[in-house]
């Protein structure tokens, strides 16, 4: 094998083994704008997995990316649990109101079956085929929510920080629900032929809970899930800041880790060197406004400031590209990687 | 002690959620100082105190939480209900356009009530439904919490049906969308912006001022 000849899946092991490819790999996190490439509505287009499946190789060919991303929607697996999804013409489809309003809710919650489940069911139909038309030449990234994030979704933030804060009794056993329920679910994309799972848990940032009470309460629900994944996984906190945690997913054993734009990206890499790569870190919420040169300088600052040695996959910061980001600014991301990825 | 010593005293007992000290502190405070003067000397500096600390990635959106859920507490029961100060002020409205993420609009409303300030919450809305409001209700300063990026773009629709109903009102918005695009409060139209809920609530009183002017 030259370096020319790698595929994405040749291309993105060996920058996870922390060695340059061929290029810097490219992750381009696209959910909703296969719903532009069909011209379907958000919600039609997710309704049958044949058309993900199709949108999904068709917008691979035009950005010349390196994955496939079957994830339908963060709030499916609310949906699972009996939670109402919101849909929109215009943006991700959101949790609706929380399922659990009261303690006797969370002593009587149920872990879902996935085989009963129709969202998580055309997600995993999607990643068959995607296997199946891919030939293993093309990572599949599977997703699932944090155990641990998983009730911003079940019950609303406000009263999860209560609970995390005043009720160790039920948050313990509705950490024991969600962990078993997020360890099926990454085991059945696994199944169906997901490379990798991220485990997406935004309360890991200490943005958003303090690291002391993050290591007592989130830190060992994502060991356990972590550990009883039966495939990679990357840890991403969906635009928060990490840093302070490097060490903590290096010890989880995660491949990768997803970073924020907001920040250092040096000093991340500098922290995660040789240890566990970097996935990201371009802002997609400016990413909406970027004429083409806003878009190939962003590229050019990151690669400059992360690509060396491998260890690190181009992709945004929050592991979904917003629905307004238009084809023109993806076309050039894509360019400027090509461009200016070469390792050699 | 001084108002700066005795707020950052004070804002480390809301952050350590040690609640029994921080309402004997404030209780031992309403002793010395008129209602009006603790929410100046204590309340407001240890908010600002833990929204920049909160900025500067030395606290978390949880503690933030929970400190400013203590004060509206504290100041509900130890502090009258309303000021005559207050009765004339401009009215003042909160809302989540479309959206079912309330922490920030929680965390903002704790804080405007432990500032001392009255308004009408709104809930969640859609923007045909909110520039209804706000032009029934004649509010004249407007906080928008967001957390999603299509809530915040929808403060263009909004801002366009209150342009429409030559409503006055003055649009303060918030939330995540506008921490990593600074320029996007201009973008939607937005008189202000707030990176924390302090912000926010100073937002509002540049507002208000201006509107007396």
């Amino acid at each position: 094998m030259t370096a020319s000849t790698m595929t994405s899946m040749e291309r993105v092991l060996t920058t996870l083994s922390h060695k340059e490819p061929d290029r810097v790999p490219l992750f381009l996190l696209l959910t909703m704008h296969g719903a532009k490439e069909l011209g379907l509505s958000i919600r039609d287009y997710f309704s049958k997995p044949d058309q993900v499946i199709e949108a999904q190789i068709r917008m691979r060919t035009k950005y010349r990316h390196d994955c496939f991303y079957p994830i339908q929607y963060g709030a499916a697996d609310f949906e699972a649990f009996g939670g109402e999804i919101l849909w929109f013409e215009d943006g991700p489809p959101n949790s609706g109101e929380s399922i659990i309003k009261t303690a006797k809710d969370i002593l009587t919650l149920k872990v879902p079956k996935i085989q009963d489940i129709p969202s998580l069911q055309r997600t995993l139909a999607v990643i068959s085929g995607l296997k199946e038309r891919s030939a293993e030449a093309v990572p599949i990234v599977g997703v699932v929510i944090g155990a641990f994030s998983l009730p911003v979704m079940q019950m609303g933030f406000p009263a999860y920080i209560e609970l995390l804060y005043n009720e160790p009794d039920l948050l313990k056993r509705l950490m024991a629900i969600n962990q078993e329920f997020c360890v099926a679910w990454a085991n059945a994309q696994f199944q169906a032929g997901a490379t990798a799972v991220g485990y997406f848990e935004p309360l890991a940032s200490p943005d958003l809970v303090p690291a002391d009470l993050y290591h007592q309460t989130g830190l060992p629900v994502a060991q356990y899930c972590l550990s009883h994944f039966t495939g990679p996984s990357c840890v991403h906190l969906a635009s928060g800041r990490c840093l302070p945690l490097i060490d903590n997913f290096v010890s989880l054993g995660a491949a990768a880790v997803g970073v924020s734009a907001l920040e250092d990206l040096a000093m991340l890499k500098a922290a995660c060197k040789g240890r566990i790569s970097i996935i990201g870190n371009l802002n997609g919420i400016t990413m909406r406004t970027w004429t083409a040169t806003e878009a190939e300088e962003e590229v050019k600052k990151v690669i400059k400031t992360a690509a060396a040695g491998g260890g690190f996959i181009l992709s945004d910061n929050h592991g979904e590209i917003p629905w307004q980001v238009e084809e023109e600014t993806l076309l050039a991301i894509s360019e400027a990687v090509h461009q200016w990825g070469r390792y050699s | 002690m001084n108002s700066e010593a005795a707020s950052r005293i004070f804002a480390d007992r809301l952050l350590a959620l040690d609640r029994l000290e921080a309402e004997r502190m404030f209780k031992q405070e309403t002793e010395q100082h008129s209602p009006v003067q603790l929410i100046e000397y204590l309340i407001v500096p240890a908010l600002e105190d833990i929204g920049r600390r909160w900025e500067q990635g030395e606290t978390a959106l949880a503690q933030v939480y929970m400190s400013s859920r203590i004060c509206e507490e504290l100041v509900a029961r130890f502090l009258p209900l309303s000021s005559p100060e207050k009765i004339n002020q401009p009215k003042l409205g909160i809302a989540l356009l479309d959206d079912y993420h309330a922490l920030g609009k929680i965390i903002v409303c704790a804080a405007l009530r432990a500032s001392g300030w009255e308004f009408h919450d709104y809930g969640r809305m859609t923007a045909p439904e909110l520039a209804e409001r706000v032009v029934q209700d004649q509010i004249s300063v407007l906080l928008i919490s967001t957390l999603m990026l299509r809530s915040a773009l929808q403060i263009k629709e909004l801002k366009t049906l209150l342009n429409a109903a030559q409503s006055p009102v003055k649009i303060v918005v918030g939330g995540a969308p506008f921490r990593f695009d600074p320029q996007l409060w201009q973008e939607v139209g937005a008189d202000a912006t707030g990176n924390n809920a302090t912000e926010a609530v100073q937002a509002v009183a540049r507002c208000m001022e201006e509107l007396k002017k």
